[in-house]
């Protein structure tokens, strides 16, 4: 409803206004009782006013206090600490003019000593509140339901104790009493509540202690001067706001001196334990520098030097270095606090004396090798341990620590290092894994410039004819493939049709493949007869196939003049061609020898050249064995069989759909997307 | 997925070839005939009986020893091919440049 700054105001506002309207009622009733007049002021009148003053400064502090986000605990400290000064020193001005005034009549003055008295209540009261917030954050640090209800009781005990103070005239002694019993056993119980305690660091708990004894004096000073008061006036009447007789005052009293001693003594206690707990959680933020070294860090040698650092930090050791194996040769060094010299010198002495250890890549690592340093001269220290860093099972590096004193290691040290090491390995393996994903992920790019550059060799238009149409299918089963075809028309009657496929697949065959297409077309447009053609593709070919590669080839001259096709076949599956007239179906088993396979001499003697007279409707099915050999989930090849069957079925339609009806069955049969060499097939029906 | 074994008998080394021959074990393959080749032996049997299945990567292998063994006066005969195999192998033509015959006495033979 209101922000947080216009409640801060309002309760400053509204504190003020209490306090002067309860200065002016108190003193009005003091006067009218020692005067006899009567006093137009009901004596219950500046109870009420005390309790909104209090509940005002409540107010105020708790939005002052504990709504303020992340304050450490010695800030909270701090805190009380200035407002008991300030509070104090104020007092103490009055206290000054007091002693000022010495004996003069105004010293005497009733009025004038409860006009003091209100000032120094006013403040305590101030300075009992907000030490009470302070508290309260100390307390709930680490709250559990239980513990908040408790506290919620409390504080709810301690506001009706305010409202109960306003009709004190209607209360039983032994009630009053019983009441504040209360009060401090709820307070004591929750004093028990210091684990902020842990949390400081050796500096912050002797700041601590110091705070809170001038906390605890500011404390004392007030509860005598205010009783120094009291017994002052009371001599005098009883009509003013008695504070030892306010349940609220006397408790909150005794539950902020109850809890600013247990604190204390829990500090003190805990004094010669906090660089424990300050080294333990060096080791868990050094742990985490180590592991997260992989994500922000961009070299493994950042990873030994984090190692090395956290390390030497968390057990304290004198020197250190950290010993990189390079794949046998010279070794790097990441050194703290000593020469590589040094290190050398060591080694040699450890050597020298055939000690096995981890430094010789031995696997006994509980060895005390402090023991041997002391034979070494020249050499300060007295106390090592070494740790393997393993990266994918294999020792990468070692960890030496080293220190003046002899036995100056535990075991604990060297369990922490241990686990230091191991997340040093760790954190390099996933650095290597990262850098070669990475690599991976170029890689892949690579191959899908190489996709595209290849499929852009593929033809995407064939020259059509009148007499013949043709359609092509290509699918390669890596990005790239090595199958080809290509048509070109070498003049008004000859069109020359090729199909190819390199041996192997991927990258390699992709590359050949593009060789053939250049063979292709250089050598086509001269007009050669398909076996000329494929002796001067093989002597092309052989000077640029690496030794196992091989390209098989079907050539096509077709003539539409003469109504003929030549072709030869170096190796290529055999075509299977369709006639018409007799409705007869044939795969033409021609002598051939793939290209490159022969290289220097004799591969003419391989090659036959054939030739044959088309009609219209005779269809020519030309084809990769990535089609024929393409198997099922059953491990069932599709065959030639299959494929004769399946174009069968198409024959009376266009070149197109008996392209896509094969390509359809073909992926049927297999029953999967995914193939595993690559398909292609090139399909040319005469009119 | 293919293992390659040499062994030696009577006059010859005989090479057993067991499973399938694609392009990633196609490597095994050639290792083992380029370590035939080099032990200095002049007669080999290649015996692929078990040969389940040879990819053009597996023929490119065979091929690439073609002009090594003619130069080197090296008898390699092939046998026991299934239907299947022997089918590649013909297709591509290597059965004219490649000794290849039906069973081990047929190949014997041969040398």
């Amino acid at each position: 409803m209101f922000s947080r700054k216009a409640i801060i105001r309002l309760s400053t506002l509204f504190a003020i206004l209490s306090w002067a309207s309860l200065v002016f009622t108190d003193l009005s009733i003091v006067y009218s009782s020692t005067s006899s007049v009567d006093s137009s002021v009901g004596e219950e009148v500046p109870a009420i006013l005390l309790s909104l003053f209090t509940i005002s400064i409540f107010l105020y502090y708790k939005y002052k206090i504990e709504k303020a986000e992340s304050i450490n605990f010695v800030d909270l400290l701090w805190k009380v600490f200035v407002t008991g000064l300030l509070t104090t020193i104020v007092s103490l001005c009055f206290r000054l003019l007091l002693n000022l005034l010495g004996n003069t009549k105004l010293s005497e003055n009733l009025i004038f000593l409860d006009f003091l008295y209100l000032i120094n209540l006013g403040l305590v009261c101030a300075f009992l509140i907000s030490t009470f917030v302070v508290w309260k954050r100390l307390i709930l640090y680490q709250k559990s339901k239980f513990l908040l209800t408790v506290w919620k009781v409390f504080e709810y005990a301690l506001l009706i104790s305010l409202v109960y103070s306003m009709f004190k005239g209607t209360a039983f002694d032994w009630f009053h009493d019983y009441y504040i019993a209360i009060l401090v056993i709820m307070g004591v119980f929750l004093s028990a509540n210091t684990k902020w305690v842990a949390f400081l660091n050796f500096k912050q708990k002797w700041k601590g202690i110091l705070l809170i004894a001038l906390a605890m004096f500011y404390l004392g000073y007030f509860s005598f001067t205010l009783t120094g008061f009291a017994v002052d006036i009371s001599v005098g009447t009883n009509a003013f706001q008695d504070f030892r007789e306010s349940v609220f005052f006397i408790s909150l009293m005794i539950f902020i001196f109850v809890y600013a001693l247990f604190s204390l003594l829990v500090i003190l206690f805990n004094l010669p334990t906090s660089s424990v707990f300050e080294q333990k959680l060096e080791e868990v933020v050094n742990f985490q520098r180590l592991s997260q070294s992989i994500q922000t860090e961009q070299s493994e040698d950042r990873v030994y030097d984090i190692l090395l650092e956290s390390s030497l930090s968390t057990v304290l050791a004198d020197a250190a270095w950290v010993e990189v194996i390079e794949n046998g040769e010279k070794a790097v060094f990441h050194t703290h606090n000593i020469e590589e010299d040094e290190i050398l010198r060591i080694k040699q002495h450890f050597k020298d004396n055939s000690i096995k250890g981890i430094l010789d890549r031995g696997s006994d690592r509980t060895k005390n090798l402090g023991k041997y340093l002391s034979t070494l001269k020249g050499i300060h220290y007295r106390s090592m341990m070494t740790f393997p860093i393993h990266v994918k099972g294999k020792q990468e590096a070692t960890l030496a620590l080293l220190k003046d004193v002899s036995d100056g290691f535990n075991k604990e040290n060297a369990k922490i290092i241990d686990s230091f090491a191991n997340q040093a390995g760790i954190s390099i393996e996933n650095f290597r894994l990262l850098t070669e994903a990475l690599q991976n992920e170029r890689y892949k790019e690579e191959l899908k410039i190489a996709k595209r550059v290849q499929s852009s060799l593929l033809p995407k238009n064939l020259d059509q004819n009148e007499e013949f149409t043709l359609a092509a299918f290509s699918e390669a089963a890596d990005e790239v493939g090595g199958d080809y075809y290509d048509a070109l028309t070498i003049d008004e009657n000859k069109t020359a049709i090729i199909i190819s496929d390199v041996s192997g697949k991927g990258t390699s065959a992709a590359f050949h493949m593009s060789q053939m297409k250049g063979v292709f077309h250089s050598l086509a447009q001269l007009d050669l007869d398909p076996k000329t053609f494929l002796v001067k593709a093989n002597v092309a070919l052989s000077k640029c196939l690496d030794k196992t590669s091989f390209i098989t080839t079907s050539y096509f001259v077709i003539n539409t003049s003469k109504k003929t096709v030549d072709f030869a076949r170096a190796g290529h599956c055999p075509t299977l061609y369709y006639n018409a007239s007799s409705k007869s179906w044939q795969f033409f088993q021609n002598k051939g020898l793939g290209l490159g396979i022969l290289r220097n001499s004799g591969f003419e003697n391989y090659i036959q050249l054939n030739t044959f007279s088309y009609n219209p409707g005779d269809i020519i099915i030309l084809y990769t064995d990535g089609i024929t050999e393409a198997k099922n989930a059953k491990g069932v090849e599709y065959g030639y069989e299959q494929l004769q069957v399946a174009v069968e079925k198409a024959a009376k339609k266009s070149a197109e759909e008996i392209q896509k009806e094969l390509i359809n069955n073909l992926y049927d049969f297999t029953g999967s997307s995914i193939i595993d060499d690559d398909y292609t097939t090139l399909v040319i029906k005469f009119k | 997925m293919v293992d390659v074994k040499r062994i030696q008998e009577n006059n010859y080394d005989l090479i057993t070839i067991v499973g399938e021959v694609d392009a990633s074990s196609s490597i095994e393959l050639d290792t083992a005939l380029s370590e035939a080749l080099a032990s200095g032996h002049k007669s080999f049997l290649v015996d692929c009986t078990s040969l389940e299945y040879i990819s053009s990567a597996g023929l490119g292998v065979f091929m690439s020893y073609i002009e090594d063994i003619k130069k080197n006066n090296v008898k390699l005969v092939l046998y026991g091919l299934n239907e299947k195999v022997a089918n590649v192998f013909e297709i591509l033509g290597l059965d004219q440049l490649l000794s290849i015959k039906k069973d081990k006495e047929e190949a014997k033979l041969e040398l």
